[in-house]
């Protein structure tokens, strides 16, 4: 479980810049979790994902990974963070290299780091074949995958993305986001930085929504959806599926619930026609 | 009146390694005061297009005509980009001042206009993109969607007469993304011609014309509505269609009668209306 409490933050405190990015931030992130943080631009989420996997020290409060403090290198060596478009921080010469830097550096064996990088490889979708290959050789949406495998190849329990499907294509954006559902499925703890509202509709068991510095909501999407005055307060919107959905329930048909992925509202419109039948 | 034309427009990088062809031949033709959107996956030739249109790549044959200049001819140079401004993917690499009204300024100081002049498009420029109860502030103190309006209103300054927009809201919240999309569209409305390259279907969907590319070819070009009814085609090049459309067809499929061409949730509605009585 990663355990935040009475979590505040704040840069450049004691000059004329100083802006509270965090403000008295508790939350709890148990195993197996899927979370979604979502927030406008400045509202928070950075700064407390970077908090949470170690990247910046605590000033007031405290983050706890499994019982331990995160300073701790062993409490940080549970957490993963995938960086917004972290495919600009690929460096070396082979795929292969880029994915076994991490784990070199945690002192693993070369047997060991060998058959990680398969794994990983495996884990985002590419072939084997391509460990060899430059990593400037590759598709954007590939590079991507690259450069969350070297992550994946640390084995985190919890793994944090920050904006993972940023910039890519729909086919690209849909690979990610299924990967990152079969990694939840195999167990690792998912907290998912996103401005896509529909991925936190089709994934997401919970969402966390930041508006300055304050956590305003804290619970399952579809709840979230149907509130449009804390959509209006964080600066989001309905995802485009539950927006039709409201539009058909306001234009007559009252019992249209409110629904969350296109099967969804299919399942639903289905429904309504019931009696209509094909060949009606 | 045509805008913008290309002919054979071909694009080919590392031409002495080999070569990777980025653009394949492109005919087309722009009115003034059309709003284009581009669509195509990662590497389709999308931001290789763009940069062709002020001259920032030259083609390696054929030609493009940029207000009826040249842009391979290096005299026209100036006379491209003096007509076409870009706005790019991050707003963060776009903003040169520490002071905003200093950075709407910059491109018109580099053109050589008068303080005076400079002061009054500066005015009107963060007027029509709403941020002057910013123009003191610094940039870093902005939302995304803020500082993507002060590149826009950067561009608007230098009074060009084509805006290109490359994914501006690829890293934008989504408030963010509709007040660049608002922004685009009003700047339109007052005859400025948009092209604008977007991964979102949705604000695909607003434009006259797509264009619809793969592999460095245009495959094709036609309304939102065109473009949008053959969803089979879309999804194969690896894009999406917009919700209304994606619904419609699942259901045509199921042996529904809806009408062809559906584009927008207020005509799928009205289509369920239809359907349930």
């Amino acid at each position: 479980m990663i355990d935040v409490k009475n979590l505040t933050y704040t840069y450049m405190e004691k000059t004329p810049f100083e802006k509270t990015a965090l403000k008295n931030i508790s939350l709890s992130v148990d195993e197996g979790n899927f979370l979604a943080i979502a927030g406008h631009t400045g509202s928070g989420k950075s700064t407390l994902i970077q908090i949470i996997a170690g990247l910046i020290e605590i000033k007031f409060g405290s983050v706890e990974v499994d019982g331990e403090p995160v300073k701790e290198k062993s409490a940080r060596r549970n957490i993963g963070i995938v960086f917004q478009y972290p495919e600009h921080q690929l460096f070396e010469e082979t795929v292969e290299k880029d994915i076994a830097f991490g784990p070199i550096n945690f002192g693993l064996s070369e047997s060991e780091v060998a058959a990680r990088v398969d794994e990983a490889l495996k884990l985002v979708g590419l072939g084997v074949e391509l460990k060899n290959s430059s990593p400037f050789e590759l598709s954007g949406g590939q590079r991507r995958r690259v450069a969350i495998a070297g992550i994946l190849a640390l084995k985190p329990k919890y793994l944090i993305l920050d904006e993972p499907t940023a910039g890519l294509d729909p086919r690209a954006r849909k690979k990610i986001l299924s990967e990152i559902k079969n990694l939840h499925k195999l167990g690792v703890t998912i907290i998912l930085v996103t401005h896509s509202m529909e991925d936190i509709a089709a994934l997401a068991g919970r969402v966390i929504v930041l508006a300055d510095g304050e956590i305003l909501f804290d619970g399952a999407p579809r709840k979230l959806f149907a509130q449009e005055e804390i959509l209006k307060r964080a600066g989001l919107l309905t995802p485009s599926t539950a927006a039709l959905a409201k539009k058909i329930s306001r234009a007559g048909f009252e019992n249209f619930p409110l629904s969350l992925t296109i099967d969804e509202v299919e399942r639903e419109i289905l429904k309504m026609l019931g009696g209509k039948s094909k060949r009606a | 009146m045509e805008i913008i034309r290309a002919e054979n427009l071909t694009h080919v990088y590392n031409l002495v390694d080999g070569g990777k062809i980025a653009l394949d031949g492109l005919n087309f033709s722009i009115d003034e005061g059309e709003f284009i959107s581009v669509i195509g996956t990662n590497g389709s030739g999308k931001s290789t297009l763009a940069k062709h249109f002020n001259a920032l790549l030259l083609p390696t044959n054929g030609k493009i005509f940029v207000t009826g200049f040249d842009t391979s001819d290096e005299n026209n140079l100036w006379h491209v980009r003096e007509n076409v401004g870009m706005v790019f993917q991050n707003p963060d690499n776009e903003i040169v001042a520490a002071v905003v009204e200093d950075d709407v300024a910059f491109g018109c100081e580099n053109l050589g206009i008068e303080p005076e002049e400079i002061a009054r498009r500066v005015d009107s420029a963060l007027a029509a993109v709403n941020m002057t109860a910013y123009r003191k502030f610094s940039p870093s103190k902005l939302s995304g969607g803020q500082k993507q309006r002060i590149a826009i209103a950067g561009v608007l300054a230098m009074r060009t007469k084509i805006i290109v927009f490359d994914e501006p809201t690829a890293m934008l919240d989504p408030v963010g993304r509709r007040e660049i999309l608002d922004t685009a569209q009003k700047l339109n409305a007052q005859g400025l011609t948009i092209i604008y390259i977007t991964h979102f279907m949705e604000e695909a969907a607003v434009a006259d014309r797509i264009f619809l590319m793969e592999n460095g070819k245009i495959l094709k070009i036609g309304t939102p509505r065109e473009i949008f009814s053959d969803a089979a085609e879309i999804k194969r090049l690896g894009l999406d269609v917009p919700v209304a459309v994606e619904l419609a067809e699942r259901l045509r499929r199921r042996g529904f009668k809806l009408p062809k061409n559906i584009l927008t949730d207020e005509e799928f509605i009205t289509a369920l209306k239809e359907l349930k009585n």
